[in-house]
Order: C-alpha cells, then sequence, then structure tokens
C-alpha cells in the first residue's frame, strides 16, 4: 500500500483520445516529494529541448504536493507544470483550494496532459471513471459559466472544475487556469487552450492512506490549533486594511511611479469601508485554518473572491482607486487572466500609446476614460482582437513585435516574466540573487525566510531569535546579529539566505503546503508554520519513509538542481540572471557578478550557472549529467563557479 | 439518569453558524479519519458523516450532519429564501436518500449517519466541532426528560435494514452465515 500518495497518475493524450492509469514507482516518490519536483523529472524525461512550448509535444501536468488531500493542515497546493511558451523555461504555477484533495481521493497523484484535442473538450474524472468530452459548447465561455455547466452536465455539483476563459483558449501569455476560490496564474493557461482542453473536472471519494495514523493524526491535530493562533502565518492582506506599503513603495502604472505619500488614515477608513460593505466571507482552502480569500459582491457584477496583493494590481496600473478593482477584477477573472500581469500589460500598451509608438489608429473605438481603456484592452486581448492580439502576447513578446523602440518600455521584466512594480535606490545583495536566478520568476514565490529587514534594537532582536527556530543552522542567528544596513552582510551570508529561502518554496512546491503558512510567512515575525524541523517527522508518520532534516534538505537541493538543469538545456545561461536594469537606482555590476559567481560556486555549479556533472551525480541526477553531456551543455570536466579561471576578480 | 426523580438523557447538539463557516471542509476530514479503519488510517470526505454544503457564487456555505436512510425520494419539495439567498432544496436536509449521493458509503453504497463520534473512550466533543477553529460549528449538551423510551439506532441497525429491504431477509441472514464460516 502507498501512503499519503495513491501510486498512479492519470495520462491523457489528447491527440489519440488515450487515457492511461499508471503506476508510478516510489523512488521517485523519495526522490522528488511530489508537487513541481517530480513534474521536473517527467517534464524532463518527456520534453526534449528542441520542443516548442506550443506543441502537441508539450506537457501540462497537475501534480499533487506529496501531503495534499490529508490531515496535514495548510497543504493542498497542486504545482501546474509545463514549459512556458513565454520565454521556453520551466513554468511553475500553484494553485491552492480544493482541486488537488480531489484529485488525490479520485486515485491520482499527478494528471499529465499530452497531446491537442482536434476541438475544445473537457476532461471529466469521477475516481476510474475519466472520459474526454466534447466542450464545443462552452468555447468563449468565463470561468463561471463553464464551472456551472459542467457541474450541472455531470449532474454533480461537488465535482471541482478547472477551466480556462476565453483568455486561455485564445492562449494569451497572462491567462490562467481557475479552479473555485483559486487559480494557477501565469504559463499553464495558455498552454491548456493550446491543447484545446477548455476545463477538467474532478471527483473522487476513494482513501488517502496515512502510514502511522495516531501519531499522524495527534500532530496534525496540534499543527492545527497552532497554526489557527499564530498571528503571523496567513495572508495579512485578508484582514489588515492597512496596505500602506504597496501603495507607498510599489510602483503605479507601468511599473513607473511611486507614490510616497498615498495612504492616509482617511483613504483607509473609505477603503476598509469599500471592502466590508461589500463583503460576505472570508473562504478558505482545503484543510488551512486560515482563511485567505475575500469574497466580494460588488453591483452589477457577480460575486468574486480575491486574496493577497490582487487586490491592488488593477488600480495601481491605471492609478485609480479601491473601487475600479472591485468593478474591473471579476470581470477580468471570468475571462481568465492572471491579475498580476495582465494589468501591467495593459498599462505597457496604453504607455507606448502616450510615447507614440502605438497610435490612436491601433485602439479603433477605445473609451477616452482610463477605466473604459482598460476594459476595452481586456476583451481585445481576450479574444486577440487588433492591438489585443500582439498584447496577448505578454510585454516582453509585444515588445518584440511591435518594434520601434517598444523594447525600452518592456522595463519590468526577468527572463520575459513580468514582475512585482518595485523600483528601489540601493541594490539588495540577496534580493539581487533571488530575483536574477530564481526558477520560479517571481520574487513572492523565491523570498520568504529571512527577514527583509534587520532589527536595531539588541533586546528585541535577541526577542525574536528565541522565538526563531525555523532556522535550518544557528549561522543564520549569528548573521542577524550582526546584520545592521540591509545591504551589509557577507556575500556567503547573502548566498546562503538565498539558498534557505529558495530551500523553503521548493520544499512547499513539492509536499503542498501553501507558502502563506510556510515558506512565504517566515519572514514576517520568523514564527512560520512549517520550517525544516517539523517537516521531516509528518512525511515520516504519513507517508511511512524516515525523513530527517539532512534528506528532506538533499530533496530540495535535487529538485532545484533538476529543473536548473532542465532550464540549461533550453538555454539558460548566466547572461540571462539579471533584475530589471532600473529594479535599484544604483548598481554595482563588478559585485553583481561576483555574487551570482559565489552563489553558483555554492551551489555546485559552473561560472555559466550549469550543475557540474559531480553536483548532479552528488544528488542522483547521474542520467542527468549523462544528457547535459551527450548533448554538448556540459563537457563533464568543469569546476565550480569559483574555480574557473574566468573567476579571478571574484577570487581576489 | 435520574434528576428529582425524573428520568432525563442528554441531548448532545451541534449548533452550525453559517456565516463563519469558511468550506474548508476540515470538518469533513476530522469525521472521515475519526470512522476509519483503523482510526485515522485514512482521508475520504467521500466517507464523511459532515458535509458542507457550498455554493460560492451564491454565498451559500451550510454544514449538514448525516441523519437517517430513506427509500424513498421526497414527494415535494422546499426551498428557502434566507437574507435574499435562495438555498435549494436540499441545502438542510441530512436524509441519506436516492436523489443524491451524499451521505452513502462510496464502496457500499450502504446509508451513513452521524454518530456524534461515540467512543469508548469517549471524545470530549465530535471530531468535526474540535476541527472547526473558525466557529461554524459549536457543541453543546443539554438535559432533557425522558417522556418514551429511547431505541439507539446505530450505524449496524442502518446498514442492515437497508440490505433486508434490498435483498430480502433470507439472503441476507444466508449471507451472514456463509461468510461467517469462510
Amino acid at each position: 500500500m502507498r501512503y499519503c500518495e495513491t501510486g498512479f497518475q492519470l495520462e491523457v493524450d489528447l491527440s489519440k483520445g488515450s487515457i492511461d492509469k499508471v503506476e508510478t514507482d516510489p523512488r521517485d516518490t523519495a526522490l522528488y516529494l511530489g508537487g513541481h519536483g517530480y513534474n521536473a523529472k517527467i517534464l524532463y524525461d518527456r520534453v526534449p529541448p528542441e520542443t516548442d512550448p506550443w506543441s502537441p509535444d508539450n506537457l501540462l501536468i497537475f501534480g499533487n504536493g506529496l501531503l495534499n488531500g490529508t490531515c496535514v493542515p495548510g497543504a493542498n497546493r497542486v504545482s501546474v507544470n509545463t514549459i512556458a511558451p513565454v520565454n521556453g523555461f520551466f513554468g511553475h504555477s500553484l494553485m491552492g483550494g480544493f482541486f488537488g484533495a480531489e484529485m488525490k481521493q479520485a486515485g491520482y497523484d499527478r494528471i499529465i496532459i499530452k497531446g491537442e484535442a482536434p476541438d475544445l473538450v473537457y476532461l471529466a474524472i469521477h475516481n476510474d471513471k475519466v472520459e474526454i468530452r466534447d466542450a464545443t459548447h462552452l468555447r468563449g465561455k468565463g470561468m463561471l459559466d463553464t464551472q456551472r455547466m459542467i457541474q450541472e452536465e455531470l449532474g454533480d455539483k461537488r465535482a471541482w472544475v478547472a477551466a480556462i476563459g476565453p483568455a486561455g483558449e485564445h492562449r494569451c501569455i497572462t491567462a490562467s487556469i481557475d479552479c473555485g476560490n483559486s487559480s494557477a496564474a501565469r504559463t499553464p493557461g495558455p498552454v491548456m487552450g493550446a491543447k484545446k482542453l477548455k476545463a477538467i473536472a474532478i471527483r473522487g471519494t476513494k482513501d488517502v492512506n496515512l502510514a502511522h495514523p495516531k501519531e499522524m493524526w495527534e500532530m496534525c491535530s496540534r499543527l492545527r490549533k497552532e497554526l489557527d493562533a499564530n498571528p503571523n502565518i496567513g495572508d495579512w492582506m485578508a484582514t489588515d486594511e492597512d496596505d500602506s506599503f504597496h501603495h507607498n513603495n510599489f510602483a503605479w502604472g507601468n511599473a513607473r511611479v511611486r507614490r510616497k505619500t498615498f495612504w492616509s488614515e482617511g483613504l483607509e477608513e473609505r477603503w476598509r469601508n469599500l471592502k466590508y460593505d461589500h463583503m460576505n466571507r472570508w473562504t478558505g482552502c482545503w484543510n488551512c485554518p486560515k482563511a485567505c480569500h475575500n469574497l466580494i459582491q460588488w453591483p452589477n457584477r457577480r460575486r468574486f473572491s480575491y486574496k493577497c496583493y490582487g487586490k491592488d494590481t488593477y488600480h495601481m496600473a491605471s492609478f485609480q482607486e479601491l473601487d475600479f478593482t472591485y468593478e474591473i477584477l471579476p470581470v477580468a477573472m471570468d475571462l481568465g487572466f492572471d491579475s498580476y500581469s495582465t494589468p501591467q500589460t495593459i498599462a505597457f500598451g496604453l504607455e507606448l500609446l502616450d510615447a507614440g509608438i502605438l497610435t490612436e489608429a491601433d485602439f479603433p473605438g477605445m473609451p477616452a476614460d482610463i477605466r473604459g481603456r482598460f476594459y476595452y484592452l481586456l476583451q481585445k486581448m481576450a479574444f486577440r482582437e487588433g492591438i489585443g492580439d500582439v498584447l496577448a502576447n505578454g510585454v516582453s513578446g509585444a515588445a518584440a513585435i511591435i518594434g520601434k523602440g517598444a523594447e525600452k518600455f518592456d522595463h519590468n521584466t526577468v527572463k520575459k516574466f513580468e514582475q512585482l512594480p518595485i523600483k528601489l535606490g540601493k541594490l539588495n545583495p540577496a534580493y539581487f540573487l533571488m530575483i536574477a536566478t530564481g526558477e520560479d520568476m517571481a520574487i513572492t514565490q523565491i523570498e520568504g525566510s529571512f527577514p527583509q529587514d534587520p532589527i536595531a534594537d539588541p533586546e528585541l532582536r535577541e526577542e525574536f531569535i528565541k522565538k526563531w527556530i525555523a532556522v535550518p543552522d544557528k549561522k543564520f542567528h549569528d548573521w542577524f546579529r550582526q546584520w545592521v544596513k540591509r545591504d551589509e552582510l557577507p556575500d556567503q551570508a547573502m548566498v546562503e539566505i538565498t539558498d534557505w529561502n529558495e530551500c523553503m518554496h521548493y520544499l512547499d512546491d513539492s509536499l503542498g503546503f501553501c507558502g502563506f503558512v510556510s515558506s512565504f510567512r517566515g519572514q514576517f515575525g520568523g514564527t512560520t508554520g512549517y520550517h525544516v524541523w517539523n517537516m521531516p517527522d509528518i512525511i515520516t508518520h504519513g507517508t511511512g519513509m524516515e525523513f530527517d532534516k539532512d534528506r528532506l534538505w538533499e530533496c530540495f537541493q535535487r529538485n532545484r538542481t533538476l529543473i536548473r538543469a532542465l532550464n540549461n538545456r533550453r538555454g539558460l545561461r548566466r547572461s540571462m540572471e539579471r533584475p530589471p536594469e532600473d529594479h535599484w537606482a544604483v548598481r554595482n555590476e563588478a559585485y553583481e557578478q561576483q555574487l551570482l559567481t559565489k552563489y553558483y560556486d555554492f551551489k555546485g555549479w559552473t561560472f555559466d550557472a550549469i550543475p557540474t556533472k559531480e553536483t548532479l551525480e552528488r544528488l542522483s541526477l547521474g542520467w542527468v549529467a549523462e544528457d547535459l553531456i551527450k548533448r554538448g551543455v556540459l563537457t563533464g570536466d568543469e569546476p565550480t563557479a569559483l574555480n574557473d579561471p574566468r573567476a579571478k576578480n571574484e577570487k581576489e | 439518569m435520574e434528576n428529582n426523580g425524573k428520568k432525563t438523557r442528554i441531548v448532545k447538539n451541534i449548533k452550525v453558524d453559517t456565516k463563519k463557516c469558511v468550506g474548508c471542509k476540515a470538518c469533513e476530514i476530522a469525521c472521515s479519519a475519526f470512522h476509519a479503519t483503523p482510526r485515522y488510517s485514512s482521508i475520504n470526505t467521500g466517507r464523511s458523516r459532515i458535509m458542507v454544503v457550498a455554493d460560492e457564487m451564491l454565498d451559500i456555505f451550510v454544514p449538514i450532519r448525516a441523519g437517517d436512510h430513506t427509500e424513498a425520494e421526497c414527494n415535494g419539495r422546499n426551498s428557502y429564501i434566507i437574507d435574499g439567498k435562495e438555498y435549494s432544496e436540499c441545502t438542510f436536509c441530512p436524509a441519506s436518500c436516492p436523489s443524491r449521493d451524499a451521505f452513502k458509503d462510496p464502496d457500499s453504497g450502504l446509508p451513513l449517519k452521524c454518530d456524534m463520534c461515540e467512543s469508548d473512550p469517549p471524545v470530549e466533543k465530535p471530531m468535526c466541532v474540535d476541527a472547526c477553529t473558525f466557529g461554524a460549528l459549536t457543541y453543546e449538551e443539554r438535559e432533557v426528560e425522558v417522556t418514551e423510551p429511547v431505541t439507539t439506532v446505530t450505524d449496524m441497525d442502518e446498514g442492515l435494514k437497508t440490505l433486508i429491504k434490498r435483498y430480502g431477509l433470507k439472503k441476507v441472514m444466508d449471507t451472514v452465515v456463509r461468510v461467517s464460516k469462510e
């Protein structure tokens, strides 16, 4: 019997119309855990680097975290992975809610979609009964209608439906996949559209087994109460109406303008009333004691729920107020758009119009007011009409098509991926490393364990350290003690802080934990719910596999290195690892390069940012080393970065 | 139980505050774990004796406990409009019945019924209540005077009755005899 996992994956080829339930090898679980780690292994094995992300040979994988569907509180995230059309690299997105748990109860650890259907279809799964069904009647339908119509067709209101809207159908780069109150934003949506897969409906009524039932239940019951009582986890934006941080510090419009004095008490009171006058309740995800979603009913709109920074993006991109976000968000979400990158893409298009690179003729019939313009462009993008057909390629893609200097307005992307609109003064070394090298492409998916700022008061600092049990090693306590200025710590500290931050996200994404109870929340208050000291016992009691911190850490290193190698095979190199050039006003190229070299060296990678043969072999990835050597990506003789002759300056 | 010469018994009540429910299914998870064999050995909300009837787009979140089984569908339905929200006819109904798949064991199809987690040793409160950190479910006990003999309907009673109705008494008895010899 398999524990925590089902031991099966569902493999669907939409070109052939084939459906296979395939038993998996438990040794792979021991190596990659689940979620994005396991998905990366499948993508490496089955999608050669020559594969065009839009082609039927690309895979779209919905992979359960290993602990999803169990009694572990806050473990519910599905990693949705593919080769991303936006940049050709590993595409990674996370979806909370209930889809993963339902998938596991249906008897599957993951669903692998290959091929391309002849016309629009949806997949209906009820335990072992799996059908590919016609979805042509759902063409152009929004997310809500799609979910409801499929539930009605199946006669099952308890089925969870993960669907794309018109944006996904039309392969918009910023399309998302939505299921209930959760969505997998960016990268997977357009691939689902390319496969002509409108939705996956799933219902499961099978047991998910636990290896050490009594110990597991006792541990999870205790954790549930601890997480509930812990004020430092969950999404503070769900309940704290002081949102001065984002509004005063993040850049508005096309990531251009900081409004440092925007927030005021009067504004906060007005927005608080706006929210609670229209809010029905908070909603939560599978088995989580935090409820982070705000369910809103706005006049003349369908109900919708949002969480986190999704509350701000539309009104900040358009220089409006919260009422505009509440008005446009349900429309944008129903069209199937991600709320981070889509408003940035619209602001980018309008900036090109202001700059004269695009002209009024490119926007026929567009209203004069900014709110009307946002609606106009949403519709144009969702159905790829006129200029919308260009902007649907995302900021970098659109800039490349438009030319005429549009590339200079693409100033807030990394590896063609839209970033949070943050523009600051002085370089922050750890953040430089995270933004430049992060495989997850968004800082919120990389940062989170080490605090963002030092604590000046020695007493308060010691108080913080006393409660800070999440640190994997006491050296982080020492570095925190000596930390005074944000940008001043030894390079080794900056490298290892980056490594630990990454580690926690990698563990979350392979185990199924939500970052809000784990990796993302350690930086605020230091008492996050999950860390390398309590995760091993949960895995041991849940799965029966003996785990400790070192074995867990090695799983992180393996998954991190595997995804890096996958991207190396697709062309990722050192020269691409750069934050947006204007992310910090003051830059230091030599120092940044020195940081990169030290980071690569610490990781066991070459000067060119590729894992060495020895590193791969140490992590049981010798098969990857053989492949990289065969393909000429590695010779096999490269030293780690600091031992490369080109690293002479760094060593000095 | 006697109180001032009157026969009494304890009524166990789970109070449901639908406004506090966030739809997380912790109640369903706890119920299925507690009733698994061995206890806590599996999670399967399909086996839960509590179910959150949820429709986010209508802002409806109603946890209901499994009650008695009925062989026939209702001969009429009620829907409710409360505070402007329309609840469908089955929203508040605890029965396992032919019109829906709720509260039936997914393997055997036999009806499931909430037993308030009665066990030996007893638990402080039903597991669904213990798991609900949002306060949507609260537990209370009150003493009431007994006016008529109390019978306890167990899961096994319910299951046997259903089997007898479906297959006939003789076939069920024959099967019990045969299986017990195996």
